[in-house]
């Protein structure tokens, strides 16, 4: 009887374990990212750019080639390779941090140029490298080290929400907003991965995919918590879906809510 | 006040809070995520104000802003982190305005690592930002005497009208020892009233600009020798140094500064019992270097060790400062690695019994 | 004199709230102390250590690369450790977790069944106080009294984990100690 193989590794991942703690989403996130990028058959010309961040070592999970970057400056970098290379794949692999924060300019520009290239955004609503510090995205409320006492809105503003921002641009691109925290999202984050990838290998437009993701050790939970903890509390804030496509159609599919809880 | 066990970076925030600084901008960064973390929690406490800034960049502009209205501020970071803060340091240099920063080095260059350094003395010391500036730079060897050195910061960006810079490595961020803080301070320089501050105008005086801009270059050149004027006080009263050991016959001095020195400190205790003669110098302001009362005491030894976390940058002020007077040594660990106090014993006995003089260049 | 000790362990064993405990307890007996804990990123990590010196006079290098004692709560503590202590040092050794003997012959060794004594009284994560009672027991670096103060400090309010801990500590003060009488152990100052 001949052999099927109905579950390998993706070519794109490299065959080692990673460092992210027990119950880290971002492990998720790679693979659904190098299964993509082996669907699609762009590995042999795919270039990661690394964040700053617990994912700073995405480069040696993947079996691309890789550059990593200063903290924030990934879709600089990514801007650098892919004007020098435009045959090549580029894709970014940011945290919220690294994404939304101190790299806020980089991004916002990134895509107002219309790079093509891709930006895997992990929002975890925290800082995960460096211990557990408040994030432009950390809920309101929510208890990092930097905000003891919880975000308070009326002092540090409402969390920032990256996809909608980034769609507000006058140009073409594909924004989206997914999760994986139960395996039908991840089915769903793959969906707009794809979507990302194939525009960017078409030539067509900047693209980034936004993925909400889990950090069990920061929020201070175990990891099954902390997929409920996403259910219940991201995606209330973050709503999923696309939010922009190239051809103008598909837009925003639910309103932000308008409670900022 | 009783001694408290605290680690570093925590006697640093309340030391700053001591000094009375109700205004912390920062960003986290390891290893001294500690120090706005303190301040996040024990500033709301005393009628302050903790913001965490999107960027180091945002955050040496944010304390620029809060210094020009006149009131104590001061924010922390790490290499990679001081590095982006250049912009803002530079534009405080040349706009004359008291601010305190510290930075806990990590390994470099580039991403690097998190463990412990003293790769950033150039940085620190030579100007770091563009342009013709100094800062007053304060390198302690302990948590209390980082408590202490932070509260002096504050009166010397004050006295000054300069950036002022605490300047530890990992171990001084993450260690705890126990910190005594004085219950009745006096400044450790005379404080003007700061009648430069932008904070409104109505009328009574001229307005008062906060600024580094000056297109007429012989206006600019003036500025520039006005700076250097006040670093030169500053080489004249400032200078502070320690010596171990120097009251005994020593044959090598060995040079170091911050925890790199306490760690030389132990391996001249062992040295004594073997009965080798060495002794330590000890700099606490980086700039202004202790030139002279370097020179003076490598006089009483036969050659000069110098031992630094990094491959070699204060040294370049060790040569300086002994002319080729003595033959220079050199132990350096980088990338996060620590010297231990073997191996500083190890190389003083070596270079006691005879070992060839190692010369560097740059 | 001097007491340094490196404490070694897995994340989450509780090596650097001894280690500070140890610190806190000597600044209480009016020692000079320092405490120096290994640092990382926050993802998962491998093994945690840190470094503990207790002086009479002003701590010089906090430091220490070949350690008086060394107490190891994990297998890879053992091998990282095991070379570095000072001859005629003193080893801890979690027998609990390690089930390899110690190689070296010019150590006294203390082997402290750490976990399962932690166990036994009901509390699998006072292990680490077990350890931390056997090293008062063979050293008597600083006063039993005075850690019992700090642990009662530590989990204010929580009567019972007191208590566990209490009894961890104690009954690892009694091993260290009868291992110590025995002559496998030290005196206060080791191997100085
Ligand atoms: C210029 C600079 N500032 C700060 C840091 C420290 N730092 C490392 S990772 C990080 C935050 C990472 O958070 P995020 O981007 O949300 O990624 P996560 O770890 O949560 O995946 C920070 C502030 C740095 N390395 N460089
Ligand atoms: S700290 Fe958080 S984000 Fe980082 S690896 Fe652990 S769980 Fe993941
Ligand atoms: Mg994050």
């Amino acid at each position: 009887m001949a052999e099927t193989v109905v579950f390998a590794r993706p070519q794109a991942l490299a065959p080692v374990p990673t460092h992210y703690c027990p119950g880290c989403t971002h492990g998720v996130i790679h693979r659904l990212v190098a299964e993509v990028v082996d669907e699609l058959g762009l590995a042999h010309r795919t270039v990661g750019i690394a964040p700053v961040g617990c994912s700073v070592l995405a480069y040696n999970y993947f079996s691309t080639d890789f550059q990593e970057a200063a903290h924030g400056r990934a879709p600089a970098v990514a801007t650098g390779v892919k004007r020098a290379r435009p045959d090549l794949i580029v894709f970014a692999y940011q945290g919220d941090g690294d994404l939304a924060s101190i790299g806020m300019a980089e991004i916002v520009h990134c895509a107002n140029r219309g790079e093509k290239i891709t930006v895997v955004f992990v929002n975890n609503a925290i800082y995960g490298m460096t211990g557990g510090q408040m994030a432009p995205t950390t809920l309101p409320g929510q208890v990092t080290t930097t905000c003891p006492l919880g975000r308070d809105v009326s002092q540090v503003g409402y969390p920032i929400r990256v996809a909608e921002l980034l769609a507000t641009l006058r140009t073409p691109a594909f924004v989206a907003r997914a999760a994986v925290h139960t395996p039908l999202h991840a089915v769903t984050a793959k969906e707009m991965l794809r979507r990302a990838f194939r525009y960017q290998a078409e030539g067509t437009c900047f693209s980034l995919v936004e993925v909400l993701s889990t950090c069990p050790t920061n929020w201070g939970m175990p990891p099954v918590e902390a997929t409920e903890w996403v259910e219940k509390n991201m995606v209330p804030y973050y709503p999923l879906g696309v939010f922009k496509t190239p051809d103008g159609l598909d837009r925003a599919p639910r309103p932000a809510p308008a409670t900022e809880g | 006040m009783a001694k408290k066990l605290m680690k570093g970076c925590e006697a640093i925030g309340e030391a700053a809070i001591k000094a009375g600084c109700k205004l912390f901008f920062g960003y986290p960064i390891t290893p001294q995520n500690e120090i706005p973390e303190y301040m996040a929690h024990r500033l709301p406490q005393v009628g302050g104000t903790f913001v965490q800034a999107e960027s180091e960049v945002a955050a040496s502009n944010m304390i620029y802003g809060a210094a020009g209205s006149g009131e104590r501020v001061f924010t922390s970071s790490s290499s990679p982190g001081i590095s982006l803060m250049q912009e803002g340091i530079s534009y405080i240099a040349g706009s004359e305005l008291p601010v305190v920063i510290v930075n806990i080095m990590r390994a470099g260059p580039g991403l690097g690592g998190i463990l412990p350094s003293q790769s950033d003395y150039f940085q620190a010391t030579k100007g770091g930002g563009h342009g013709d500036y100094r800062l007053l730079v304060l390198a302690p060897w302990s948590v209390q005497e980082a408590a202490d050195l932070m509260q002096d910061a504050f009166d010397l960006a004050d006295y000054y009208r300069n950036p002022v810079m605490v300047l530890g490595d990992g171990l001084i961020g993450q260690m705890m020892e126990p910190v005594e803080f004085k219950a009745e301070r006096t400044p450790c320089k005379p404080l003007p009233p700061k009648a430069w501050v932008a904070t409104g105008c109505s009328g009574d005086r001229p307005t008062n600009i906060i600024n580094s801009l000056f297109l007429d270059p012989e206006v600019l050149e003036r500025h520039n020798q006005k700076l250097k004027a006040k670093y030169d006080l500053m080489v004249r009263d400032e200078v502070r140094c320690a010596s171990y050991g120097t009251d005994r016959p020593y044959e090598v001095l060995v040079v170091a500064y911050g925890t790199v020195a306490r760690v030389c400190s132990t391996a001249l205790d062992d040295l004594r019992e073997d009965g080798v003669g060495a002794a330590l110098f000890r700099p606490i302001t980086l700039f202004p270097f202790p030139y002279a009362e370097l020179r003076a005491a490598a006089e009483n030894a036969r050659a000069v060790l110098v031992v630094e976390l990094s491959t070699g940058q204060m040294i370049e002020d060790v040569r300086l400062a002994l002319e080729g007077s003595r033959p220079i040594h050199f132990l350096g660990r980088q990338g996060g690695m620590l010297i231990s106090p073997e191996a500083v014993s190890e190389r003083v006995s070596a270079i006691s019994a005879g070992l060839p003089e190692e010369v560097r260049h740059g | 004199m001097q007491n340094d000790l490196i404490i070694a362990g897995f994340g989450g064993q509780g090596v650097l709230l001894i280690g500070k405990m140890l610190a806190y307890a000597g600044m209480a007996d009016g020692k000079e102390v320092s405490w120096l804990p290994s640092y990382g990123p926050e993802m998962r990590g491998g093994t945690c250590n840190c470094t503990v010196v207790i002086a009479d006079r002003p701590v010089g290098s906090p430091v220490v690369e070949r350690p008086r004692v060394a107490m190891v709560m994990n297998l890879p503590s053992l091998e990282k450790y095991e070379g570095m202590v000072k001859p005629g040092g003193l080893l801890l050794v979690n027998t609990s977790l390690i089930s390899r003997d110690v190689q070296r012959s010019d150590l006294r060794v203390v082997k402290v069944p750490a976990n399962e004594i932690a166990n036994r009284l009901g509390n699998p994560r006072a292990a680490n106080m077990v350890a931390l009672g056997a090293y008062l027991g063979a050293t008597r670096a600083v006063s039993l009294a005075a850690v019992e103060g700090l642990v009662r400090e530590t989990f204010a309010g929580k009567a019972k984990v007191i208590d566990s801990n209490l009894a961890a500590l104690q009954e690892g003060y009694a091993l260290g100690e009868r291992e110590a009488a025995d002559g496998k152990a030290v005196s206060q100052e080791v191997g100085a």
